[in-house]
């Protein structure tokens, strides 16, 4: 239609994608990298991902995060939902706005606000009542529920308010009681959202850098506080090694994603088919009486 | 269906609302409070490193004691205000870059084919997926005096020195919108895909080129887009601490810095509290704004 | 083919029996949104087995209603008894109502079976029961080789019959149906609403119906209620309502019509004179009008019910002459627009009888229309 544009959109997409995959680019290429200076380039070696795999400072730091997060994702799923509900289903009641501000502001708020103001709060918590006892574990899962919360509550409550509310009523005119109805109806439907969900917290979780410095204790060093501290002094290669397995671990998801998502539209053209086909079926069946 | 759940009483919505509400109530607004507070105490060598500001006197009399000190601190040591008027600085321009970069890339997207725009949102999304901290550091390798970038400029002969980016405002400006990019860009796609796509066929029937199109009716309509997008990566820019850590110099006035090093290197924990209370303070607005565009555009639960 | 149950049925009127106790008795409802009415003050008797149809334009109160009696919004002010019992604060999982909705609202996540028969699982009855319910009720609405399928994998009227079996198969008393034909296309509307009616009568459930259509009201229904701005303006039959409408709103919602102006110059019991601005000759009607005289009064004359010719008629009143502005050929039937000298426009119908005609009537031609003096019928308001 409008040549010009095509082009320019062409080369929108080319240099953004470039900007946007360099770096990640530059990252695995150097983790092969025999040199120790990184960029530096003196041959092809994959030492790194030995040095890598006997670092027990990084290995217990990253088992220590995957573990945070996964608690994370699911009781952020859980107070998520629950909130995404509220706010998507419920009336407006007194209390309500507040409700909102306080799921929306952790998605803005800086971070060294919310790791200082939680900090202080466990501080002031251990004084008054003995838990939680020092920081560790406990504090650090608190924290991170409580900013990851406000995405899946947002990635919920987006999900419902596209959601036929009427298939709730129907649920509800046919003899099943509210609870029923959303665990019935609502969830088996919203569920491939709270998966998202699920996924985005524990992405949040494993990367959060400053909110858990303040709250962690001096045993528990997460992943990115560990890979911070080594950055902070210079470039690293086996942080390279590091980086190449992450993006390894998110290629591999993203694609089975994206052949899940395109199964699944073939699968719905199908059955669009057999639709008009019995389409056909029905209208012929009319005619003959 | 809300009528019903009002006529059950409280127990059944009742509790379904309060376990969200309670738990943000008391772990993320409770800490704001306590936050206020500790700004008014005094730092002391103790543990936790700061005075308690109620004294018993006596038996029955109680002094509070509040430290405007602070504050004044804050007002007159002219670290903070420049730190505080930086960063505003620096999250503005990189709102802008954000923009500037991002409204293209979200526009060629939306105007794809729909099977490739998804494709091509999962393709920006992924950075997303890996880790914030490792792409910050990737630039790290890129930027240095023996990176990649200066190897391909020196090797390509456009330079005969390499260039000095690391620990500039450059870099900061670089990561900062290579970090955010993804937050630009989504609300900005769901809006422009959203676009009813007649209405510039109209607009051409009727006589206008395309950037006119564009100008006048595009760029209206995608607004609330623009809108919420800048508020996405403005506020968090304010305070960020991790980019002009890695990538820009120790001596760069950074608001998130300066708290950091209250807290952890000083630690002054009341002027850091100040630090926060003050950065809160101008964000508040912003932030309400951004909860307010929010809720209308989540439909505010009401229906119909 | 059998007859069919409706000829047996002589005259189902249960309202005009004095002693007959109405199934749905909704009494003095309102409801209000903040300062919105929009249901004002409805009383209405429904007797059982009746389809009753709520019929109106959109925002005249008729789907607010509809949900009060299933229970998704609660009347601001009155009560709704069902069978006898007071409804109006049970909730809608435990009252003997079912509604059929505009979107069908099909569970998607569960088959046909298993959305058929999810009413039947809530009240507990046994699988096998359930499986023996859902199987007979799938027949009835010609589903029966669809069970397995998901509601994607079937066309929307394969939908809305699996959305009528669903609520149908709790044997509920009162079924409400929400523009249930609404979505349909045409040839599929017509064949669905004979089936419906069938299915009514097999299985004898009083139904409620909300529609903006009012042909689909004029076919399903044994009585209408028409609806505006949140009252019931008239209850009756359709052919009540569309030959004795009580008013100028309900003359013109339903169908088309001819109003004319006037006052009544003669008033008397067994017919009444109308002088209109618009006609040379007075219109004479052959039945007594409650009204003041010299009152202002409308006398609707429906399109069908005027005749045209090229020859003067011999007849005191009701003719008048005009000229042919515009003829829209409709293939049963020809509709004319036939302007008069005041310069009123008059629409008639006329079906086209013979097939060949080169003498049809045509444009610019200075033609007489006429009508039977009890064709005409006067409002007061």
């Amino acid at each position: 239609m409008m040549q010009g544009r095509s082009w320019f959109r062409l080369f929108a997409l080319i240099v953004g994608f470039a900007f946007l995959y360099i770096p990640i680019v530059s990252l695995v290429v150097y983790s092969f990298n025999a040199s120790k200076l990184v960029t530096v380039w003196a041959g092809f070696s994959t030492k790194w991902y030995g040095e890598l795999l006997h670092n027990q400072q990084i290995l217990s730091a990253a088992w220590l995060s995957l573990k945070i997060a996964a608690i994370t994702a699911s009781l952020a799923v859980v107070l998520g939902t629950l909130s995404g509900l509220v706010l998507a289903r419920f009336g407006p009641f007194r209390g309500r706005t507040l409700l909102s501000g306080l799921t929306t502001a952790p998605l803005v708020m800086p971070e060294v606000i919310t790791g200082l103001s939680m900090l202080l709060l466990f501080v002031t918590m251990e004084q008054l009542i003995g838990w939680p006892a020092g920081r560790g574990m406990t504090t650090i899962v608190i924290a991170h529920v409580t900013f990851t919360m406000a995405y899946v509550t947002v990635v919920v409550q987006s999900r419902l308010s596209q959601m036929d509310d009427s298939l709730e009523e129907a649920a509800m005119d046919l003899g099943a009681r509210p609870s029923r109805v959303f665990f019935l109806i609502t969830l088996p439907i919203i569920a491939p959202a709270l998966m998202s969900g699920w996924l985005l917290a524990f992405t949040l979780s494993v990367d959060d850098l400053v909110t858990t410095s303040f709250v962690a204790g001096p045993g528990s060093s997460t992943l990115p506080m560990v890979i911070f501290s080594k950055v902070r002094l210079g470039v690293s290669p086996d942080i390279n090694a590091l980086a190449t397995i992450v993006v390894a671990i998110v290629a591999v998801g993203v694609v089975t994603a994206g052949i899940m998502m395109s199964r699944q539209q073939k699968a719905r053209d199908r059955d669009a088919q057999m639709a008009l086909a019995a389409n056909q079926q029905m209208i012929e069946s009319m005619k003959k009486g | 269906m809300k009528r019903i759940f009002k006529r059950l009483g409280l127990t059944g919505q009742g509790l379904v609302t309060s376990v969200p509400y309670l738990w943000l109530v008391l772990f993320f607004l409770v800490p704001f409070v306590i936050v206020l507070k500790i700004s008014f105490s005094t730092a002391e060598i103790a543990m936790p490193p700061y005075a308690p500001l109620l004294h018993w006197v006596s038996e029955k009399v109680v002094q509070v004691q509040l430290n405007f000190g602070n504050f004044m601190f804050l007002v007159e040591d002219n670290l903070y205000w420049k730190a505080y008027l930086n960063s505003i600085m620096v999250a503005t321009i990189s709102t802008i870059l954000c923009l500037l970069i991002g409204y293209p890339i979200a526009y060629s997207i939306a105007r794809s084919a729909p099977s490739t725009r998804n494709i091509l949102m999962l393709m920006i999304v992924l950075p997303f997926w890996t880790s914030f901290l490792l792409r910050v550091y990737a630039w790290i390798g890129i930027l240095k005096q023996n990176g990649l970038l200066n190897n391909v400029l020196i090797w390509l002969g456009v330079i005969h020195e390499p260039l000095q980016i690391m620990q500039t405002y450059t870099a900061v400006y670089i990561g900062i919108v290579y970090s955010y990019l993804p937050f630009m860009i989504l609300p900005l796609y769901a809006n422009l895909e959203k676009m009813d796509l007649t209405l510039l066929e109209a607009a051409s029937d009727l006589g206008c080129k395309p950037w006119q199109a564009f100008y006048k009716i595009t760029l209206p309509l995608s607004m609330p887009g623009v809108v919420a997008g800048c508020l996405l990566v403005f506020i968090p820019a304010v305070g960020e601490f991790v980019i002009p850590s890695l990538l820009g110099s120790p001596g760069m006035l950074m608001i998130g810095k300066v708290l950091w090093t209250e807290f952890f290197n000083n630690r002054d924990w009341p002027v850091a509290s100040a630090v926060a209370i003050a950065l809160l303070m101008f964000l508040v607005i912003p932030i309400m704004y951004y909860q307010r565009m929010q809720d209308t555009e989540a439909g505010g639960g009401l229906r119909k | 083919m059998a007859t069919s149950p409706r000829a047996t049925q002589q005259k189902f009127e249960p309202w005009t029996d004095p002693d007959a106790k109405p199934y749905v008795r909704i009494e003095k409802i309102t409801k209000k949104f903040g300062d919105f009415v929009a249901v004002d003050d409805v009383t209405l008797d429904i007797y059982k087995k009746e389809i009753f149809c709520l019929l109106g334009a959109s925002g005249c109160g008729k789907t607010t209603l509809l949900r009060m009696l299933a229970g998704f919004e609660r009347p601001t002010a009155g009560r709704i008894f069902i069978d006898g019992v007071d409804m109006t604060a049970i909730p809608p999982y435990e009252r003997p109502v079912n509604m059929m909705f505009q979107s069908y609202a099909i569970f998607p996540h569960m088959s046909v079976e298993q959305n058929v028969a999810f009413g039947l699982r809530q009240e507990g009855v046994s699988k096998a029961e359930t499986a023996r319910r859902v199987g007979e009720m799938l027949e009835l609405v010609k589903l029966g080789q669809f069970g397995k399928r998901k509601p994607h994998q079937l066309s929307g009227g394969q939908r809305q019959r699996v959305a009528l079996a669903r609520s149908l198969v709790k044997k509920p008393k009162l079924l409400l149906l929400d523009e249930p034909l609404a979505a349909l296309d045409r040839k599929l509307r017509e064949h669905t609403q004979f089936e419906l009616i069938n299915i009514q009568e097999t299985l004898g459930v009083t139904f409620i119906v909300v529609t903006h259509d009012q042909e689909e009201a004029m076919t399903l229904s044994t009585r209408i209620g028409l609806m505006n701005h949140g009252e019931i303006v008239q209850v009756g039959t359709p052919s009540e309502i569309y030959e004795y409408p009580s008013s100028r709103f309900v003359a013109e919602f339903i169908g088309s019509v001819n109003t004319f102006e006037g006052r009544l110059i003669e008033d008397e019991p067994s017919y009444v004179r109308i002088a209109c601005d618009d006609l040379e000759i007075p219109i004479y009607v052959d039945h007594g009008v409650s009204s003041a005289p010299g009152a202002t009064v409308w006398a609707a004359i429906r399109p069908e019910k005027i005749h045209v010719s090229r020859e003067k008629p011999d007849r005191a009143d009701n003719w008048a002459a005009a000229v042919v502005r515009d003829i829209a050929y409709m293939g049963d039937m020809s509709i004319y627009l036939l302007k008069l000298d005041s310069g009123k426009v008059v629409r008639v119908t006329q079906p086209n009888v013979h097939r060949h005609s080169d003498d049809r009537i045509t444009w610019d031609e200075r033609v007489y229309l006429h009508w039977h003096p009890e064709s005409p019928v006067v409002v007061t308001k």
